[in-house]
């Protein structure tokens, strides 16, 4: 049967409603964000494109000179750093725990545990910067009760990106878990029997069945997690704006300020792209590294 | 021996379960701390030491944020976009079902390229899609605050997942009725795909309500915030009357709460990410 032009049609018109959105809102923009790096798009330049100067590399070389950028890329590096090892960590360790008992008391504390994922990161941002503060807020009365502190929390440089790390891992916790619960569910009772037979512990076990058996779930969770760190953003912008004295500032957060506080397009559009290159090269040792790890 | 050793189990059971319960507490006490803090008055929270309940009961931070911030408007504009975001779910739904069912020219380059759009960070599309929004004029509008977020690629990737699996014979047997291609996606595929739409569904609100990025970025009129804009801006200018600020933050994250518990079973299962063997 020789299909009419019309039948070769139709396929496409299920597509492609989302493919023009998902071209006009996500692909085409990296090829104009590229472009306008190397312009000094700003607010002029926006009502009048004949206004718009092409001045090749000078963004790129002039972000690797702005403090304010490198501090940036530190803290990004601080957070991606602290932050990813303690959310796989946490979200295994928590997984684990839950996954020793089936009853109705464990699928409560996965409910528990996962609460914190779903729920607006301004919302949970304002009611951490709450507990944070210094003279009323929850944590320090806390600590007061048992002789510590007070702590600065927020106010401190050296203690304000830790803070916010706090905050942002409670808040994965939930989601990471939930994916590792579900490889650990995978895993054959039967394989636990055997090494029960051959007279292994709990900790061996754990070391050489259950940590094996989830290497997929941790390698999913490590790349995510990695994306998502390296544009930390909700949480510096709601809860210190990026101080005190940038000590809070990510690179998504500066990219944000010079493009649209100060509407340095161009400028904002160039730190981007580092920040972009950063995350392809990350995800791809990762990649390698999995592969190295699979070939042992 | 195996007696001693269903004790140590059990005893393991209950150490794990006491450890469980006090992490679980301190994860949970951030909320319940925001929900009681609500309901306490102005000069109640100011104290350097207060009591977990509050002494007296008020609701009038709630009442304030309607009357001395727009809450409402907020609700109202959130709602909408919610209600939008639920027609990009059928879209995805749609190209799913594309992807799926049907053989055509560019099929597994088209795909590819959806898959891609899953790494492009937000931050780098934010300053194009802010021109692109400019110069169709969608600037301060709520379409403009709909459209960049109304499809998304691990949506479309779900859906064409769980669509691979419907059996084809059924979708044959329609066409051999004479049923036409519509017919077949609203009154077939769209029914037995209940599950995965149940769980889309669920995200799509809860991603609907929890908006902050492109609102933040496409309004700069109050009169289309939505509500984490809202309570951001809340916060600024109301920097120290955290009774207010409690209020705003559980009008934003109970419901969620709510609704999460509610359809919980769709959502806990959807986080298989093993790899197809």
């Amino acid at each position: 049967m020789a299909k009419t032009l019309r039948d070769k049609l139709i396929p496409y018109t299920f597509v492609l409603p989302a493919l023009l959105l998902l071209a006009l809102f996500s692909l085409i923009p990296i090829f104009i964000a590229l472009i306008i790096s190397f312009t000094g798009l700003d607010i002029t330049g926006l009502g009048d494109w004949s206004q718009i100067k092409f001045i090749g590399l000078q963004n790129y070389t002039q972000l690797f000179h702005d403090s304010a950028f490198l501090q940036s890329i530190l803290n990004t590096g601080y957070y991606v750093i602290i932050g990813v090892p303690l959310v796989i960590l946490l979200s295994l360790t928590v997984a684990i725990l839950i996954n020793f008992g089936q009853n109705r008391f464990f699928r409560f504390m996965r409910l528990v545990f996962y609460t914190p994922s779903i729920t607006n990161t301004v919302a949970v941002a304002v009611v951490w910067t709450y507990m944070y503060n210094p003279s009323m807020g929850l944590l320090n009365n806390l600590f007061g009760k048992i002789g510590l502190g007070p702590f600065p929390w927020l106010s401190d440089p050296a203690t304000a990106k830790m803070s916010l790390i706090i905050l942002a891992v409670w808040k994965a916790i939930g989601l990471n878990m939930l994916i590792f619960l579900a490889a650990l569910q995978g895993i054959p009772e039967s394989l636990y029997e055997a090494a029960e037979l051959d007279g292994a512990g709990w900790w061996q076990q754990t070391r050489h069945i259950t940590l094996p058996s989830l290497s997929f779930s941790i390698f999913f969770v490590t790349v995510t997690t990695l994306i998502g760190w390296f544009q930390f953003f909700d949480e510096p912008f709601v809860m210190t704006k990026g101080g005190p004295l940038n000590s809070t500032n990510s690179v998504a957060l500066f990219v944000y300020q010079n493009g649209f506080q100060n509407s340095n397009f161009g400028y904002a559009a160039a730190g981007s792209f580092v920040m972009f290159t950063a995350i392809i090269i990350a995800t791809l040792v990762q990649f390698k590294l999995q592969k190295k790890q699979q070939g042992i | 021996m195996i007696n001693g050793n269903k004790t140590a189990v059990r005893n393991g059971k209950v150490a794990v379960g006491a450890i469980l319960l006090f992490w679980g507490f301190i994860t949970i006490l951030p909320f319940l701390w925001m929900f009681l803090s609500s309901f306490k008055t102005n000069a109640e929270i100011s104290q350097a030491t207060q009591n977990f309940l509050p002494n007296h009961w008020t609701l009038d931070n709630y009442k304030r944020l309607f009357i001395d911030s727009n809450f409402g408007v907020y609700l109202k504009n959130t709602l909408i976009i919610t209600l939008f975001s639920f027609m990009g779910m059928l879209l995805n739904a749609m190209a799913g079902y594309g992807f799926a069912k049907f053989k055509f020219k560019g099929r597994g380059p088209l795909f590819i390229l959806v898959l891609a759009t899953m790494m492009i960070p937000g931050q780098v599309t934010m300053i194009p899609v802010y021109l692109i929004l400019n110069e169709m004029h969608l600037t301060n509008t709520l379409a403009g605050i709909i459209l960049p977020g109304l499809v998304g690629a691990f949506a479309i990737f779900l859906f064409r997942q769980f669509m691979s699996n419907i059996s084809n014979s059924i979708i044959e047997a329609a066409r051999l009725d004479g049923a036409s291609e519509w017919y077949i996606f609203w009154h077939i595929i769209i029914p037995i795909s209940k599950p995965v739409l149940a769980v889309q569904g669920i995200l799509t609100f809860i991603g609907g309500w929890n908006a902050f990025l492109w609102p933040l970025i496409i309004a700069n009129d109050q009169k289309y915030y939505t509500l984490s804009v809202g309570l951001q801006l809340l916060q600024g200018q109301h920097t120290s009357d955290y009774g207010l600020q409690m209020a705003g933050s559980s009008f934003m994250v109970i419901p969620i709460v709510i609704i999460f518990v509610i359809f919980q079973k769709y959502i806990l299962q959807g986080f298989n990410v093993q790899a197809e063997k």
